[in-house]
């Protein structure tokens, strides 16, 4: 292994491997973002995690964000670490559309329980996964409660006082 | 002259009629007074408020002086269940569990702001108070309420044990009190 490999390196060997499929790569707070697709991200996770030289092997995170305000509504990332270099690298998938996102547990099977973290809070559907349901909230939870048209409130309480608890827009429709 | 010692503090009798050889009251009163100094608590602790049940239950505080110091850790031998925490909305299928396989008669005290009402989560995944689930006797504030608190609330409970007539159980609004909770 002659070849240091770094941030640089990294960038080097996706982009030569994957081209115009991933973009704009940047490292805000010093870590490697790179931006991908919902078709190349598990062939990219499949290939950082075999590829001899990275050996991105494990799979620190799975998570989600919403921007209600954005075209492309949701947005998938992942945090992947490289042992043997010490290196983090975060990915991202814009979804526009649906969010609808393959599952990455073919890859990576700790991906199972985060990726039913993920649909739990967000409902971002991870096509292909083995067993998606709620994991963290009630099953009879009717919400995605991250999203951002849900208060974070429980309304059930009617006895809460809004100048105590501050509460806003409490009578927001679900 | 005789010396004084110091005699163990005994419970007073129930108000009855005493005569030589014999004494009289109602088995209300007896059993009530009997009760009252023999509460078994189940604690039901969840996070800060258990810490202060500790301190509560440990040799600075000591509930056993109520009579208190055989915690029963199944419900089916508990009179009193004590729920000192948050309870997520996960935990409250649990929590009512716990309470239906107690046998009558049972109590219930909510220790702390988050068993009251949800406390300072008033968020999706908490329950907004154990009474939404189960029908609770005393409450108890504080974030975390100090040990006292919990004493006092305690001594209310026992007001409780001690006066309640031993046919309430049996009456039509307790069963419709349960009824509401869905609890046969």
């Amino acid at each position: 292994m002659s070849v240091t490999v770094d941030y640089n390196r990294v960038t080097e060997r996706i982009t030569e491997k994957f081209g115009t499929k991933v973009h704009s790569p940047e490292q805000p707070y010093g870590m490697l973002t790179i931006r991908t697709d919902r078709d190349s991200i598990i062939p990219l996770l499949q290939f950082l995690r075999d590829d001899d030289e990275m050996q991105f092997i494990f799979l620190t995170d799975i998570c989600a964000v919403h921007f209600p305000d954005r075209a492309e509504k949701f947005e998938v990332v992942y945090h992947i670490h490289s042992f043997i270099h010490n290196l983090r690298v975060r990915l991202k998938v814009s979804l526009s559309g649906e969010p609808k996102i393959p599952t990455a547990v073919s890859v990576f099977k700790s991906a199972n329980w985060m990726e039913r973290e993920t649909y739990d809070f967000y409902g971002v559907i991870f096509e292909g996964h083995p067993n998606l349901k709620r994991i963290l909230n009630v099953d009879e939870m009717t919400i995605f409660p991250m999203r951002k048209e849900y208060p974070l409130e429980d309304n059930t309480r009617t006895d809460k006082d809004d100048k105590m608890f501050g509460r806003i827009n409490v009578n927001r429709e679900n | 002259m005789e010396t004084q010692t110091a005699q163990p503090k005994i419970v007073p009798a129930p108000p009855g009629v005493e005569g030589p050889g014999y004494f009289a009251t109602s088995f209300d009163k007896a059993i009530g007074n009997a009760k009252q100094y023999s509460i078994w608590p189940l604690p039901f602790a969840t996070s800060c408020c258990g810490i202060e049940f500790m301190a509560t239950m440990a040799s600075n505080y000591d509930l056993a002086r109520f009579g208190a110091e055989r915690l029963s850790f199944s419900p089916r031998q508990a009179d009193l269940l004590m729920v000192m925490g948050t309870i997520a909305k996960k935990m409250g299928p649990v929590l009512k569990q716990v309470y239906e396989q107690m046998a009558e008669p049972r109590w219930v005290i909510a220790v702390g702001a988050c068993a009251c009402s949800g406390g300072i989560f008033d968020t999706y995944s908490v329950l907004q108070g154990i009474d939404q689930i189960i029908p609770v006797d005393v409450y108890v504030p504080g974030c975390p309420p100090r040990p006292e608190q919990i004493i006092d609330g305690f001594m209310r409970i026992q007001d409780l044990v001690h006066n309640e007539p031993m046919r309430r159980r049996n009456s039509p609004e307790y069963k419709a009190l349960l009824e509401s909770y869905g609890i046969k």
